[in-house]
């Protein structure tokens, strides 16, 4: 038993997921108190000792069941009925629609028993999880609503959710029988996702952007806070009494140590400019909700979205639900003229005439983009104009660093003139760069 | 590494657990029922992360009901330090002290530097307390970095030291709930001392058990339509989804209306009691009632 919880803490190690050794004892020590034949109990004390973010608890549930799961009970039988897809949609719409765990589950199994199964391998059958969704159509199953009504949405949104997780079922089955026959090892090594932390933005599912969304926060925060120490100059406030007399007892009443209060802390300005273009679709819906999360952070926040040429979109987000300001972004921003390439020199050169007056030594520039100019003019001057004014200048570039300076990449040429470009395609590299950085 | 337990445990195991919150009005499932097991069994810390209103705290007063015994709160906020958080020199009686003078030097510092002087703040109040104590330490997220770095030696060794008295250490460590709205990162020290747990928003079956616990009138039927549609709700990408307090609120709200079901009138009158925005009620309007009923 040892054993196998120290592999399976060695393939959460190997997934990403901080495991040291004091969480190893934890998990060790609460053997003692629980019935860990009790598989429920088991995994939950698991989770406890073992991770320290529900970030980790995907990766983790997975490799649980990998490492501590049943072992599936008919695995080299053949089928005993014939599969039959139509009356398996039939009984599936049946049990989603009534929420009947059980029978959901039973499904599950039948559905990667019966469509599942590849046979004629010399190892006995393999199981593989494209040929049921290519049986099972999930998207044609009869919605229970079928109108307008307030009703049939309730309902049919109830009949996604459980779909979702029924769909999650038939992929842990597929991985519980795999690894019957590979080995655990084997399978936690190819089935693990990357963290939220570890995901490229720009090629991030929806389900998985709606992780990043929730790690933005937090992140927001991080940044705001390092950004006002380092601005932070001068300590000096008006005096303390109550802790100058307390700290005077000490010499007997004497105040030999004035306290000050200290200083609310200095909020930079931030002047964030994001493009918007197609090539960073993704990154720019990153981008923004960054923007967003920053703007309640600083006291004053300005944004900038470009494509051809440069637009405020301040106001957009104040006091703005972050969807709204998001579509409204792209109704009512003033970018394109004729043609929905980015066009980074001409961008700049417009935020110099029209903003760089209000760019001062309090301010922070950064700059998120590609660096993917269409072949036009770099007009490198008005970044170096920008970057004179501001206090620091940053750009942060979601391509990976093996593909700047690639095809019309200006990557190095804007890096020269700036404080820092960074490569972010990931939360972990934001962190770093906002460790190192900022 | 924090010792084992001295003390006889509170719980024989976590279906105990489970009957016992559930006295108290709290329905927990096996995750919190373990963890609130082995945080007894294993003296160490409790850490609650998970959005806000899904009984983090509730989770802390009902442990106190149940063990019968004092909860120790400290809230956390920015600029909480170890005079707000551990103990506090109270300066004025020092002073007083001083003033009045009599006796020598030594007598003098050996005076105001003792027990009659310490303002006990929550955390010492809860290491130095003779009956055990549930200490809850709110919303750990708004901590400073060094605040909570003052939090590591009680939590770890459950001792404080006060350098003018010595160190303060107790034999029968509090029950420690720490919660979190996870508005920031918390440093991996301190994690590693907790035990973890997210409490997420919970599973319908359950959600429909906890207003029916908290609100009796509610009807099966109608407590089964109101969690449907509070999770439709929360599917929505919204500035603040409706946690589980807010569905409480609302089945209140229900029973007092007299309202036996929820269609699109109790509906359109009653959004606002779950949701916080004027454009989050607006987006749930649209997609449950649709723009055609407008």
């Amino acid at each position: 038993m040892l054993d196998r919880l120290l592999s399976f803490s060695r393939a959460l190690r190997e997934a990403g997921v901080p495991v040291s050794v004091s969480e190893d004892l934890d998990a060790v020590r609460s053997l003692e108190h629980i019935d860990w034949l009790d598989r429920d109990v088991w995994r939950s004390a698991l989770a406890a000792t073992m991770i320290k973010s529900d970030a980790h608890r995907p990766a983790f549930d997975m490799l649980f069941e990998l490492y501590f799961g049943t072992s599936p009970s008919a695995d080299d039988s053949s089928p005993e009925e014939p599969a039959e897809p139509n009356r398996f949609m039939a009984e599936l719409t049946d049990a989603l629609g009534s929420g009947d765990g059980g029978a959901l589950g039973e499904l599950a199994e039948r559905a990667v028993d019966q469509f599942g199964r590849v046979e004629d391998s010399p190892s006995g059958n393999l199981f593989f999880e494209y040929p049921i969704w290519r049986a099972i159509d999930t998207g044609s199953l009869a919605r229970p609503g079928d109108d307008q009504t307030f009703e049939s949405t309730v309902a049919n949104d109830e009949f996604e959710r459980r779909l979702a997780e029924w769909r999650r079922r038939v992929q842990a089955e597929v991985r519980r029988r795999v690894a019957r026959r590979r080995g655990a090892e084997a399978v936690a090594r190819y089935s693990i996702r990357p963290l939220p932390e570890d995901l490229a933005i720009n090629t991030a599912t929806a389900d998985e952007i709606k992780q990043l969304r929730r790690s933005v926060q937090p992140l927001a925060r991080k940044l705001a806070t390092r950004l006002s120490l380092k601005h932070r100059k001068s300590r000096h406030g008006r005096l303390d009494m109550r802790r100058t007399v307390r700290r005077s007892l000490s010499t007997g009443g004497a105040p030999f140590d004035l306290v000050e209060r200290k200083r609310a802390p200095h909020r930079p300005e931030l002047f964030v400019l994001c493009d918007v273009s197609d090539s960073v679709a993704r990154f720019a819906r990153f981008s923004l909700m960054l923007v967003h999360a920053l703007a309640w952070q600083f006291t004053r926040v300005r944004s900038f979205v470009f494509l051809e040429t440069i637009d405020e979109v301040t106001r957009l987000f104040e006091r703005e639900d972050f969807m709204d300001a998001v579509a409204r972004i792209n109704a009512e921003a003033n970018v394109v003229n004729f043609d929905p390439h980015s066009n980074y020199g001409a961008s700049f050169e417009e935020f110099v005439e029209r903003y760089n007056s209000d760019v001062s030594s309090r301010s922070t520039v950064l700059v998120l983009g590609d660096a993917r100019n269409n072949y036009r003019s770099s007009k490198v001057d008005a970044l170096k104009e920008i970057n004179a004014s501001a206090h620091k200048t940053y750009w942060l570039n979601p391509e990976s660093r093996s593909d700047w300076d690639t095809g019309d990449s200006l990557a190095s040429v804007y890096a020269s003139c700036i404080d820092d470009m960074a490569e972010v395609r990931t939360l972990r590299q934001l962190e770093r760069f906002i460790a190192l950085r900022l | 590494m924090s010792s084992q337990p001295s003390h006889p445990p509170h719980f024989t195991d976590a279906t105990d657990v489970v009957a016992r919150l559930a006295q108290t009005g709290y329905l927990a499932d096996d995750d919190i029922a373990t963890i609130v097991f082995l945080a007894d069994r294993l003296s160490k810390p409790l850490l609650i992360e998970g959005p806000a209103g899904v009984g983090k705290t509730e989770l802390a007063k009902s442990l106190a009901s149940l063990l019968g015994v004092e909860l120790v709160r400290l809230q956390c906020y920015e600029g909480v330090d170890e005079t707000k958080a551990l103990y506090e020199w109270n300066y004025k009686k020092q002073l007083l002290r001083i003033q009045a003078g009599g006796g020598s030097w030594d007598e003098l510092t050996d005076d105001i530097f003792g027990e009659p002087f310490l303002l006990e703040r929550p955390v010492l109040r809860a290491l130095r307390s003779v009956d055990p104590v549930v200490l809850l330490v709110d919303e750990v997220d708004k901590l400073d970095y060094e605040a909570e770095a003052l939090l590591l030696e009680v939590l770890s060794d459950w001792q404080i030291t006060i350098p003018e008295m010595g160190t303060v250490r107790t034999t029968r460590p509090p029950y420690v709930v720490l919660t979190s709205n996870n508005s920031r990162e918390l440093s991996e020290a301190l994690k590693r001392r907790c035990l973890y747990l997210f409490l997420d928003y919970p599973t319908p079956e359950r959600e429909k058990a906890i207003v029916r616990e908290r609100v009796p009138q509610v009807s099966e039927a109608l407590g089964e339509r109101l969690v449907a549609v509070v999770n439709s709700i929360r599917d929505l990408e919204l500035k603040k989804a409706p946690s589980i307090a807010e569905t409480i609120d609302w089945a209140q709200t229900l029973v007092h209306l007299g309202a036996e079901t929820l269609d699109d009138a109790t509906l359109r009158r009653t959004l606002s009691v779950v949701l916080k925005f004027q454009s989050d009620i607006e987006r749930a309007r649209n997609h449950l009632i649709g723009t055609v009923s407008r």
